[in-house]
């Protein structure tokens, strides 16, 4: 599984651009699904199972897209700058590596007569090596994603991209383990979840779901001088209560903390003061659905090296398989 | 391009015409919420030409054209005909206005400017303190909105709050270009009354001028719900910020330049632009020789934030004309821009096939 992680958090999506993460998950799932498609905005929508009697349409999300950059000026020295895909610190760039979509990699720094401040993201360049604005193999335009490969510290994982491919990995898993639930399953792989939730509202509409859950990354309190927030590693998966676009139903709380408690499952209350998931836009399709989301504790998220504990996943997955297995009561 | 309908076609000139149907439309008022006079003259242009025209609740006039094949695309362009402008908010003696902003301005580019006010259009001018009066502390500080005052000399007792006020710009030549108030967007509009004209037969194309996109793309959002599209077009009028610096530093933050083409979308605040369009559009623009810059990607936005989220998703791409001082009392435009854009376009119809929209976004 830690194999399959390390392939998704390493394979290229940033907003916008996903479809060679989408081709992976695609083949990764595929045999264990009824019915599958991609729509008009590139999301991976599959089915599993047909709703019985006590069931109900439950739509699962993950977001496959990363953030990353996109070229907004070459100069007249081959220097190439940028404009980010999603919510950037320009202080997590400095001397980080980004790959661009046809291969191009490169230094991203900043112009340093600047330095006397965070730099605004219209200072930050890419140096990919060009002497001219000729040579440049960069085009404005053209779309790149952060390097950091996987680490492996045994109880926990450390890559860029765990946000939110740490969702995709647990929303694979729980598919593949899910025999026979009386529900009609929908595991939508959004896109463009890191520039405004843009995927799920889509894919919610043509689903039309009874309720919807994202599984997504939170914020991690537990680091020197960290938020004032609930979320730590290693204490289970996180059942959230609120986010800034978000009041999560109560019945899907209930569902989830239900869950937990029948298969003895560690669980966390979060309540995050800022940020939302693709929860806040599925829950607007058509006349409403009630929503949830399960999240994973993880720290620096956004920056190149988001940390999990592996203990968390596993639980999530356990967790998730456990609501999506029984009949939910709304 | 692809290897259905590759037989390139003449390419269309700007003519005299376009640019009087412009000045006609540029010097007319029609502020966000208020495009009534806007859409009268849409609507008498190209009434003989489509199928189907209808007001709706916003305000977006929206027309079809029917194609003469079965099961055609359905393609969406969409144009907004409101601009920025101002409301009356309260009359504080007779004359004296007190406003706020329709739209994004910039309370710089306020005093002084004339501007004509209310249904009857009747002249006003943007009050200031005159700098014999005015103290050095009070020259360093903006003049804000709250502090400016709409006068219109006093008889105007018809004139009511709850009113519009535009600037009084009057369209102009200059040589290669067009200056005037409102070119964002009038001149996308008067390019979709000649699409509509000359739209080829095998498509149908859902002509939508849309209301209040100033104000935050709101007419964009409802229009295509009715007809659905399978893929959508947005043009409009983009700054272009591209003077050199004052220390002639190069100029890394332009958004767009004059004299380079139509400014083809690849990303910005609202959306992320099919690159299967993007590509579609550059390759026409390689296989015409036609010039094409790729706006730079950050903030702002179209009406294509709104139309590519409504229902199961719609490609979409925005293609620009850009123009200096946007959102100004007067904007720049180089004629040769707007021609070519209206070329691209014109290409871009008479090119376009599902199998584009067929390969993996």
């Amino acid at each position: 599984m830690k194999n399959l992680l390390n392939t998704l958090t390493q394979t290229f999506g940033p907003s916008g651009y996903e479809k060679e993460i989408r081709n992976f998950i695609q083949k990764e799932i595929e045999p264990f699904v009824d019915e599958i498609h991609i729509d008009a905005l590139g999301n991976l929508i599959a089915r599993k199972g047909v709703q019985k009697e006590d069931g109900k349409r439950i739509m699962i999300s993950a977001h496959m897209d990363e953030l990353g950059v996109m070229a907004s000026h070459i100069d007249k020295d081959g220097f190439v700058y940028i404009a980010f895909i999603g919510g950037i610190n320009p202080l997590t760039c400095f001397g980080s590596r980004v790959k661009f979509m046809n291969g191009t990699e490169g230094v991203v720094y900043a112009e340093t007569k600047k330095m006397n401040k965070i730099p605004d993201v219209t200072q930050l360049f890419v140096d990919v090596g060009a002497s001219s604005k000729d040579n440049c193999p960069v085009k404005v335009g053209d779309v790149g994603v952060f390097v950091r490969p996987f680490l492996d510290l045994e109880s926990r994982v450390v890559s860029k991209a765990l946000d939110d491919r740490i969702g995709c990995l647990i929303a694979i898993e729980t598919l593949k383990s899910i025999k026979d639930s009386p529900n009609e399953l929908y595991f939508v792989f959004t896109v463009q979840e890191e520039v405004g939730v843009r995927g799920a509202v889509t894919s919610a509409y043509a689903i039309d779901p009874d309720m919807g859950i994202a599984v997504d990354v939170t914020i991690a309190s537990d680091v020197p001088g960290g938020e004032q927030l609930n979320p730590v590693l290693g204490k289970g998966p996180c059942v959230k209560v609120k986010d800034s676009m978000l009041i999560s139903h109560p019945m899907v709380i209930k569902a989830m903390t239900d869950a937990a408690d029948r298969k003895e499952i560690p669980y966390q209350m979060e309540v995050l003061r800022f940020a939302g998931t693709d929860a806040g836009a599925i829950q607007f399709a058509r006349s409403g659905v009630p929503s949830g989301c399960l999240s994973v504790a993880c720290r620096y998220v956004h920056s190149p090296s988001e940390m999990v504990d592996w203990d968390d996943v596993e639980n999530s997955i356990r967790l998730l398989t456990e609501i999506l297995d029984k009949p939910v009561i709304l | 391009m692809n290897n259905t309908n590759d037989q390139l076609i003449d390419l269309p000139i700007l003519t005299d015409e376009m640019i009087g149907l412009l000045e006609t439309l540029s010097n007319i008022a029609g502020v966000s919420g208020n495009e009534i006079a806007v859409r009268s003259i849409i609507r008498d242009s190209i009434a003989g030409f489509v199928d189907e025209l209808h007001t709706d609740a916003l305000g977006n006039l929206i027309a079809l054209k029917k194609a003469k094949v079965e099961k055609p695309l359905k393609v969406l362009i969409a144009a907004h005909m409101d601009e920025v402008g101002f409301m009356l908010v309260e009359k504080e003696s007779d004359g004296i206005f007190r406003f706020k902003v329709i739209g994004g301005i910039d309370e710089r580019a306020l005093a002084g400017k004339p501007v004509q006010v209310g249904k009857k259009q009747k002249p006003g001018v943007i009050g200031a303190c005159p700098v014999h009066l005015s103290t050095r502390e009070e020259r360093e500080r903006i003049l804000s909105v709250d502090t400016l005052r709409i006068d219109t000399g006093p008889g105007t007792s018809e004139i009511q709050p709850g009113e519009y006020a535009t600037f009084a710009t009057k369209f102009i030549r200059m040589g290669q270009s067009v200056c005037g108030k409102a070119l964002d967007n009038r001149i996308g509009v008067a390019t979709l009354i000649e699409l509509i004209k000359n739209c080829p037969e095998n498509i149908e194309l859902i002509a939508a001028f849309t209301a209040q996109e100033e104000i935050g793309l709101r007419g964009a959002t409802v229009a295509p719900f009715r007809y659905d599209p399978d893929v959508a077009f947005v043009i409009d009028c983009t700054p272009a910020n591209d003077q050199p610096a004052w220390d002639q530093s190069e100029n890394t933050h332009y958004k767009t330049k004059l004299n380079q083409g139509p400014a083809i979308y690849a990303s910005d605040g609202r959306t992320m632009y099919d690159y299967r369009l993007i590509h579609f559009l550059t390759s026409l623009c390689e296989n015409y020789a036609i010039p094409y810059q790729i706006r730079q990607p950050g903030p702002g936005g179209t009406d294509a934030g709104a139309i590519h989220l409504s229902k199961n998703g719609i490609p979409t791409a925005s293609v620009s004309v850009p123009g200096r001082y946007a959102h100004t009392a007067a904007m720049i435009v180089r004629i040769a821009d707007w021609e070519k854009h209206f070329q691209l376009m014109t290409a871009a119809l008479a090119h376009l096939h599902a199998d584009i929209l067929k390969a993996d976004r």
